[in-house]
This record gives C-alpha cells, sequence and structure tokens, in this order.
C-alpha cells in the first residue's frame, strides 16, 4: 500500500492547484478571444462535442506533458528498440515525427517472455501459418472462421490453465466487455475490486446487473460486503438475488499486486457466490511453469469460475480467451456476441500463441521455456530489490514483474520521463486518469529478454535521475552490490 | 326580592366586566408587563416544549448476525448459465485452408460464400510478402497500447494512408473492428445527450448505445419517413440545443438486411436539425463508389458533411482492426478519450502492413470493383426465383441477404429451417452459405434469413453452382 507523506501530499496538491489556476486563466482569454472572432458558419447550431469543463484536463494539463505519451518506436519492441524522436512548433499542442531514432532500453512493453520480437521457434511456424491461411478469414467464429489452428488453440489454453475447455477471442478488451454482459443480467449483483481495469467496468456497466466495489484486495471487506447485499437482496425489492460474481485479477497492472486469491476463493465458496479471474498480466508470467496466479498461490483452477486472460502480454500476440467448465464454454458459444459477429482471431497470431504455450511447456524439445520462466523471476525480484535498496518507493508484491514507482507531483512525470530517455532508458510513467490524482507513478516492466547487464545499468540510469528530481522518498542502504556493478561495466 | 337578585346579578357582571377591563399584569423589575402577554409567553413555552421532544419512532432493529448468517445459508444462486439446448451443438465447418472463394473443409473442396473477402485479397501474395516482412522486423504482438510504445511507424504510415485514401484530415487505428464503433459512440456522446438510430444495427452498435447511457431513439429500418417524424418530435422539445449533442447512427451496408442507408436524405434532415452523422462502413469500405471510398462517394455526399466514418478492416481489406476518421478534432478527441484505443494493445504490425497493401492494390486495380458488381448482379439473376426465399438485399450490396417468404412463426423454429438448408447446401453440394445468427442480448428485430458474401474472385461457375444448389435444395424444403 502507498504511504503518501503529509509534506508531499501539500506540495503535490499545491502544484496541481497552480496548473489549475493557470488553466483557468487561459481558458478566460481563450473565451475571450473567442467572442471577438465569430465562430465558423458550419458549426454554427451544432453543440460541441466537448463543453464547458470536460476536456479542461486534457486542454490544460495532458497537452503540456504529450511528448512523454505515444512515443512512436521502429522496431520490435524487444529488450532494446528504437524510438522515434518528435518535435513540436507549438509548444506541445502538435507533434511531428523525424527521421531520427534513438536505442534505447525498453522497460516499458509487455513483454514479459520475450516473445515480443522474431523467435527462433515460433517465427518460421507463424510465417508458415500466414502463407497457408493468409491474414485474416474474413468472417465469424460461427461461420466461416474457424480454423484448424483455432480448435488446436482452444484445447492447448484448456490443457495449459487447467479446465475442461476454452473459447478465444480476437481482443482482450472485448472479452471482458461483451462476456460479462452474456452471463450475468439484471436481478444479479456484480461485486468487483475497486481498482479493476476499465474493461470489466465497461462489461459490468453494459450487463444491466447492479454493481458494488469492494475495497482494493481485502478479503474481509469483500465478506462484509457479500453478507450485506444477501441479506438486503435486490434494491428497493428486495428480492434475493439471481446470482453474484465477484471479479479481481491476478496482478493489478498499475500497483503490481497480486491478488489475494486464496482468502477471496474461501469467501466466495462459503457465500456461494461466482469467482471470475482477469489474469491478463499473470498468465504466463508467473508460477513456477508460467501457470500463472492459481500456480503460484497454491489454488486449485477448479475453484475458480471462470479464468479469463490475454495474449498480448506474455505470449506475443494479440487476443484472449476464456477458460471454464464445459457448459458454461458450450453456452458462450451459442450466446456471446463476440463469438458470434466479431471477426475471429488472425491465424498467424493464433499460430504465435500455440508455439508459444509449446515453448513455455518445454514441447518444443527444449529447455528455453523453464530458462525463460527462471530469468523473468531473477530479474523481477533482483530489480526489485535494488530499488528498494536505493531508496525508491516501490510497489507490489515479490515475483511480480510490474513494479511502479512513486513520483507524485504533476511535475516530476514529465523530468522523470525526459530525463531517462535523454540517457536512452525509455520508461513509461502514468498519471490521471489512469491512476488516483495524487498518486502519479513511473511503471517498469521487466522482461526475460532483459539480461543482467541491461538492469544494472538500468539502475544506474533510474538512480542518478531519482537523485536528480529528488523521488527517493525513503532512506537508502550503503550501495554495495551496485560500486560492484559499476566495476564490471568499466 | 326581584330588585335583590338584579342587584346581585348586576354586582357579579359589574365584577366580571371589571375583571376584564382591569389592567392585568404585573411589575417585574421596574417594567409593566401586560397579562395578556404572559399568556402567550406561556402558549410559547408549550410549543417549544412539543417541538424539542422526539417524535415516536418505532425502535430500528437491525439485522443481527445471527439472521443475516441464516439468509446467508438460505440463498440459492441460480446456475451460472442456462442448460444448453439442441441448438448449441451444431459445430460450424472447421477450414483447413486459406478462406479464399475455395476452401478445403473435411477434406472436401467447398465453394465459399461465408467470408466477406469482397477484394479477394485473401491469398493475395503482394500483401503475403509484406506481411512477412512486417513478421520479421516487428514479431507478432506489439506488446502495449498506444500510449505506452505500443505506436509504431507502420501503425502511424497505415493512418496517414487512410485518411489519404478517404480524403480525410486525419485517421485513428483501433486493433480490432468489432469493438471500434462500440467504443466511439460513448467517447462522443454522454448522458443526457440525444441518439438517433437504425432499428436494424447490428450488437456492437447496440452496446455503444447502451454504454453512453444517452436518451436513444430508433426509426423504422431505412424508412425516411419515420426518421423525419422523430426528429421533428426531438427538436420540439429541445430547450438548449446548444447545450445537447445530438447524433444520428447508421450502417451504410446493414449487415443484418443487406439494404443501403439512403445517404443523401439522411444528410438533407442532419443539416435541417443540426445532428452529427455516426456512419459505420464495415461493410461498404473499399465495395461502394468508384473508387472504393464509400457511401459518400456513391452518393455524391462531399466528406465536410460526415461527420464521423467508422469502419471494420475485416471484411474488404482482408485484414482485422479498425479505423475512425473524421475532421482533426474527432480524431484527436478519439485518441484521448476512447476506451478502445487508450486501454488495450494495439493492432499487429503485420495486420496494419496488410491494411496499407490493400489500400495500395484497390488504388492500382479499380476494375476489381466492376468485376464485384458483375457478380454480384448475376448471383441476384440466378437467385431470383429461389422457392421459398426471396431476396431483399440492395442490388449493390456484396452481401445478399434471402428472407423466408413465410415466417414459421418464431425465430428458433425459422433458425433451425434456415440450417437444416445450409448443412444439406454444404454436405451435398459442397457449397459454403451461413445463416445470420442472432445472440440472446441482440435487441434487432429484423427477421431471419440466408447469408451469401460475394467477392470479386468468385468465377462465374462458382456462382452458377451456388445458386443451382441452393435453389435444388430449397425446392425440397418448401415443396
Amino acid at each position: 500500500m502507498v504511504r503518501l507523506p503529509y509534506t508531499t501530499a501539500l506540495t503535490t496538491l499545491f502544484s496541481y492547484g497552480l496548473l489549475f489556476v493557470f488553466g483557468q486563466l487561459r481558458d478566460f482569454f481563450r473565451k475571450l478571444l473567442g467572442w471577438i472572432r465569430k465562430p465558423k458558419d458550419q458549426l454554427k447550431g451544432y453543440a460541441p462535442i466537448c463543453l464547458g469543463l470536460e476536456d479542461f484536463y486534457v486542454r490544460r494539463l495532458y497537452l503540456r506533458i504529450q511528448d512523454c505519451f505515444g512515443r512512436p518506436i521502429a522496431s520490435a519492441p524487444d529488450s532494446w528498440f528504437d524510438v522515434v524522436e518528435r518535435c513540436s512548433n507549438d509548444n506541445n499542442k502538435t507533434l511531428h515525427r523525424t527521421e531520427k531514432t534513438s536505442r534505447c532500453l525498453n522497460l516499458g512493453s509487455y513483454n514479459y517472455l520475450g516473445f515480443a520480437a522474431a523467435d527462433e521457434y515460433c517465427t518460421p511456424r507463424v510465417i508458415q501459418s500466414l502463407k497457408e491461411y493468409s491474414a485474416s478469414t474474413c468472417s465469424t467464429r460461427v461461420e466461416g472462421g474457424t480454423t484448424k489452428l483455432h480448435v488446436e488453440l482452444e484445447e492447448l489454453v484448456a490443457r495449459f490453465v487447467g479446465k475442461e475447455a476454452a473459447i478465444l477471442f480476437g481482443m482482450g478488451y472485448v472479452t471482458n466487455s461483451a462476456l460479462i454482459p452474456c452471463i450475468i443480467g439484471k436481478g444479479g449483483l456484480i461485486i468487483s475490486d475497486s481498482l479493476n481495469h476499465n474493461s470489466i467496468v465497461n462489461g459490468a456497466r453494459g450487463s444491466g446487473a447492479t454493481v458494488r466495489v469492494f475495497q482494493h484486495n481485502t478479503p474481509s471487506h469483500l465478506e462484509e460486503v457479500l453478507r450485506e447485499q444477501i441479506a438486503e437482496g435486490q434494491p428497493r425489492t428486495h428480492r434475493p438475488w439471481k446470482k453474484i460474481i465477484v471479479i479481481v485479477e491476478g496482478i493489478y497492472s498499475m500497483e503490481g499486486e497480486l491478488c489475494k486469491l486464496p482468502e477471496i476463493i474461501a469467501v466466495c465458496k462459503k457465500y456461494k457466490a461466482y469467482t471470475y479471474l482477469d489474469e491478463a498480466h499473470s498468465i504466463g508470467a508467473v508460477g513456477k511453469s508460467g501457470r500463472g496466479v492459481c500456480e503460484l498461490l497454491g489454488v486449485d483452477p477448479a475453484d475458480v469460475d471462470i479464468m479469463m486472460g490475454t495474449f498480448t502480454k506474455s505470449f506475443g500476440s494479440c487476443g484472449g480467451y476464456i477458460a471454464a467448465s464445459k457448459e458454461i464454454i458450450q453456452y458462450l458459444k451459442f450466446s456471446c456476441p463476440a463469438h458470434l459477429y466479431a471477426t475471429s482471431m488472425s491465424p498467424p497470431a493464433v499460430q504465435q500463441v500455440i508455439s508459444a504455450i509449446k515453448v513455455i511447456l518445454g514441447e518444443d524439445g527444449s529447455s528455453r521455456g523453464a530458462q525463460k520462466l527462471a530469468r523473468i523471476r531473477e530479474n523481477s525480484n533482483f530489480f526489485r530489490s535494488e530499488l528498494q535498496k536505493m531508496g525508491f518507493e516501490v510497489l507490489g508484491d515479490n515475483d511480480s514483474p510490474v513494479m511502479p514507482i512513486m513520483l507524485y507531483n504533476p511535475a516530476k512525470i514529465p523530468a522523470f520521463s525526459r530525463e531517462c530517455l535523454q540517457q536512452n532508458v525509455a520508461v513509461v510513467t502514468v498519471a490521471f486518469p489512469a491512476t488516483p490524482l495524487l498518486l502519479a507513478r513511473a511503471r517498469i516492466c521487466i522482461s526475460a529478454s532483459h539480461t543482467r547487464e541491461d538492469l544494472i545499468k538500468a539502475l544506474e540510469v533510474i538512480s542518478k535521475v531519482g537523485d536528480l528530481i529528488g523521488v527517493k522518498y525513503f532512506p537508502a542502504e550503503p550501495p554495495k552490490h551496485l560500486n560492484q556493478g559499476h566495476n564490471k561495466l568499466e | 326580592m326581584a330588585s335583590g337578585i338584579m342587584d346581585v346579578i348586576a354586582n357579579a357582571l359589574n365584577l366580571i366586566t371589571s375583571a376584564f377591563d382591569a389592567p392585568t399584569g404585573a411589575i417585574i423589575f421596574g417594567v409593566p408587563i401586560d397579562g395578556h402577554l404572559m399568556f402567550e409567553a406561556l402558549l410559547v413555552m408549550v410549543i417549544v416544549f412539543q417541538l424539542t421532544k422526539k417524535s415516536h419512532k418505532p425502535p430500528k432493529k437491525p439485522l443481527t448476525e445471527k439472521e443475516i448468517d441464516e439468509l446467508c445459508d438460505e440463498w440459492v444462486p441460480e446456475p451460472l448459465t442456462s442448460d444448453s439446448t439442441e441448438e448449441t451443438m451444431i459445430e460450424p465447418p472447421t477450414l483447413e485452408s486459406a478462406a479464399g472463394p475455395h476452401v478445403i473443409v473435411d477434406g472436401k473442396d467447398v465453394v465459399n460464400f461465408a467470408s466477406a473477402n469482397y477484394l479477394g485479397l485473401v491469398g493475395n501474395k503482394n500483401v503475403i510478402d509484406s506481411c512477412v516482412g512486417s513478421l520479421e522486423k516487428y514479431g507478432v504482438g506489439s506488446c502495449g497500447p498506444r500510449t505506452f510504445y505500443g505506436t509504431m511507424d507502420v501503425h502511424l504510415d497505415c493512418e496517414a494512408r487512410i485518411a489519404k485514401f478517404i480524403g480525410m484530415p486525419d485517421c485513428a487505428l483501433y486493433s480490432y473492428g468489432f469493438c471500434t464503433i462500440f467504443s466511439v459512440i460513448p467517447a462522443f456522446s454522454k448522458k443526457g445527450d440525444i441518439i438517433v438510430a437504425d432499428e436494424g444495427v447490428h450488437w456492437a452498435v447496440q452496446n455503444g448505445l447502451d454504454l453512453s447511457r444517452s436518451t436513444v431513439f430508433y426509426f423504422k429500418h431505412n424508412d425516411m419517413k419515420s426518421l423525419e417524424a422523430i426528429f421533428e418530435k426531438i427538436t420540439s422539445r429541445i430547450k438548449e440545443p446548444e447545450k445537447v449533442r445530438r447524433y444520428i447512427v447508421v450502417e451504410a451496408i446493414y449487415q443484418n438486411s443487406g439494404q443501403i442507408a439512403p445517404l443523401n436524405e439522411i444528410v438533407r434532415l442532419k443539416e435541417k436539425h443540426k445532428f452529427r452523422i455516426i456512419l459505420d462502413e464495415s461493410h461498404s469500405f473499399g465495395v461502394l463508389g468508384n473508387s472504393g471510398r464509400g457511401l459518400a462517394e456513391y452518393c455524391g455526399v462531399p466528406n465536410e458533411k460526415i461527420d464521423i466514418i467508422t469502419a471494420g478492416m475485416g471484411n474488404a481489406l482482408a485484414t482485422d482492426g479498425g479505423l475512425c476518421t473524421g475532421s482533426v478534432g474527432v480524431v484527436n478527441h478519439q485518441r484521448l478519450m476512447s476506451s478502445a484505443y487508450l486501454f488495450t494493445a494495439s493492432l499487429p504490425p503485420y495486420l496494419a502492413s496488410a491494411a496499407i497493401g490493400a489500400l495500395e492494390y484497390l488504388e492500382a486495380n479499380p476494375s476489381v470493383l466492376t468485376k464485384l458488381r458483375a457478380n454480384i448482379a448475376f448471383l441476384l439473376k440466378e437467385l431470383s426465383d429461389v422457392s421459398g426465399l426471396a431476396t431483399v438485399s440492395h442490388p449493390l450490396s456484396p452481401i445478399i441477404f434471402l428472407k423466408l417468404k413465410k415466417s414459421t412463426g418464431s425465430n428458433k423454429t425459422d433458425m433451425h429451417l434456415l440450417d437444416s438448408i445450409t448443412n444439406q447446401v454444404l454436405k451435398e453440394h459442397s457449397v459454403l452459405i451461413v445463416t445470420t445468427k442472432r445472440s440472446s442480448l441482440d435487441k434487432c428485430p429484423l427477421p431471419l434469413g440466408l447469408r451469401l458474401f460475394v467477392s470479386a474472385s468468385h468465377s462465374e461457375s462458382d456462382l452458377v453452382k451456388a445458386a443451382a444448389s441452393l435453389k435444388k435444395v430449397a425446392a425440397v424444403a418448401f415443396s
């Protein structure tokens, strides 16, 4: 959990207050100029797309630091990549591409097992399937879009995750937002973690069920909410709920924390609620053989009713899956709109996932999978402990490859991002609205393709930049290991 | 005697009147206070006393822990999904080769009318070569959302290319065609805004309308009079037109019926009533118009009049992903407010290369559109006399839609009948055609039917075979 010291909170609030005041001043002048200049005729009578303060944050705060986001790259998102430089003539309002690129260390892409670039086992097979099946089937799964590859991957995913059957979708976001309305509707109750991802929130809203939130990762509060809700029943009519689904994530991408899965499953079983686990970041990245949080925390997959995951992060492809019992999957194949109406997953992407899973399971005949899994665990734990020793405030649990470093003040966000980029380290900084207003952070994603030298260089750069802008909120331990690392590099 | 009584009465009366007239009151602390004031003070004290007393409420008895335990034990949830019925057992055909005009199913060569491969780009060598180059350079996935190093130069090139092709200033690329429309609508229309939509729009549009939380009015499918009536009703009701955003959502070619929206009429109405138009061109992009630019080119409407165009690229362009174009303001707004653009990984780079390759092919070979139109016209003519089924799609729509001349009464039995026809056509004649599927969540009221997706790469013998087999099977089914 984040411990926000009072002085930092005050300075952060003051900074935002100052930005707000300046923004309002500029808005005032904009309005004045707007009265003086006549509005365009063709837009007369139309309500503007953004009224009043709806896009205030975007116009006055986000645009100032726009160059820290959306940086284009010109190569594969591997451990080192080419970041395209951009320039602006009008103070960051519009950015233009240049021809120059700089080679940077990649600490921002979701490349946990290193499958992002061309891989010696996967890529030839992917190219083969591209030549055989072409880039797209141009059809939905239930019409003419199911190929042998899709059937093979569904069986493989079910076997990998440990459930009876699985169903594929072309995109992870759609998996959540088109699936939740299918399994619950009006008269049902969804209890979701307060920090769940936007796709789950959208799916819950679109389903028509009542939504309640429980405190992040707190099984005792979940139990309270469950007891209260079952006793009260539906709002106003007090009829009993038709069903209750509890939605949690395996690894929360903005906190790097693992979900307290065994306790939550115990609570849900006691109160007969169904569980839905979103393993977007954890499948393939944690667990001894890469099978996700269930393996890591010792939970039997049969205890979780529906397991969802995506192929974007650990498998270097695109798409999502749902794994559950045979009856649920049969039902979904018949009624889920994303299965009936959406174009089926692109066949080369399917082949990439099949090959990646085979490498992870060791079925390609080599031990590369086990090596990758061991490397990402080592890398994550090493990096996290070093950062903590340097005095940074790092969130997240051990073994999780996602580590956010707290920044808090709005000015430190572009400072951290730009300084690191100058020293050829590409990091990701996140601010409002993806995180609460006062808790801006930089998020590091470690990959199995990072070598020890890469990590040491990253630590050096981050330490220097951290000193420069003052984000080492905790006292540092004397740097013994780093001196050895320095000598090794020199 | 009488005078004595009179005297007593008079004395009594005198006493009473004098009592009334007597100056009452006391002198308290040297200040004279009248008697009635003391009486009023007493009344005020009584009122204050009553007000300060709490009204009697029956005591609140919250549930005890034991009672909550009992309720929790008694509660029985419904099963997560309803029992599977006969319909769920139908398996779709598994393809064993690329989804071109001919495909291999179960080892047999089958003529494929189930893929929306309108320009015949599935299997095109140039496109495949550019994809291979992309795969070797970038790998398969992009491993990040657009804001966090998921933007590749291929994406930017693709957006610029599409914008140039359509003739709009900019374009936003989405990673999946299906979610483009249901993310664009809530980005522009919020609670309190008004949307008018056709009742035959497909599920993704319906979901977008639900998520936007705006007030939605539906008009009869492709009926301009119904649309005009609704516009009039709305415009008369709005009090502050400058504060309420208004949108009309239509599809260029409707997936559920094969009809084409009359864009000229719609644009005229929307300009009169100050609405913005969101046009979904998934099945018309690369198909309608002399150079394939879509419905606006076909109807001769200039691009500035269409506010927002969305399209899925999984049809004519034979790749995956979605696009959304409009003015610069529209596209920039999406890059910051559209959930499926911000919170999800970007399009795999090889699919963006495929899109660029597809556009280059279309610009170099506009004759493919003439071939497609000829194929559609030929097949429509051949299918004009199928027993029990009638073609209802527009003559230019590459989706040929056949609906039942007489419905059996319910959607379920209609679907049974149509499925049995398509199964027979596949098994006995090796032609793959499909029925429209309806999810239980879909609110579309249009009837079910059979669909044939015509491609420019179908040969005449393919079309003849399809028509002949369908006629034979339908003759048996409806005899």
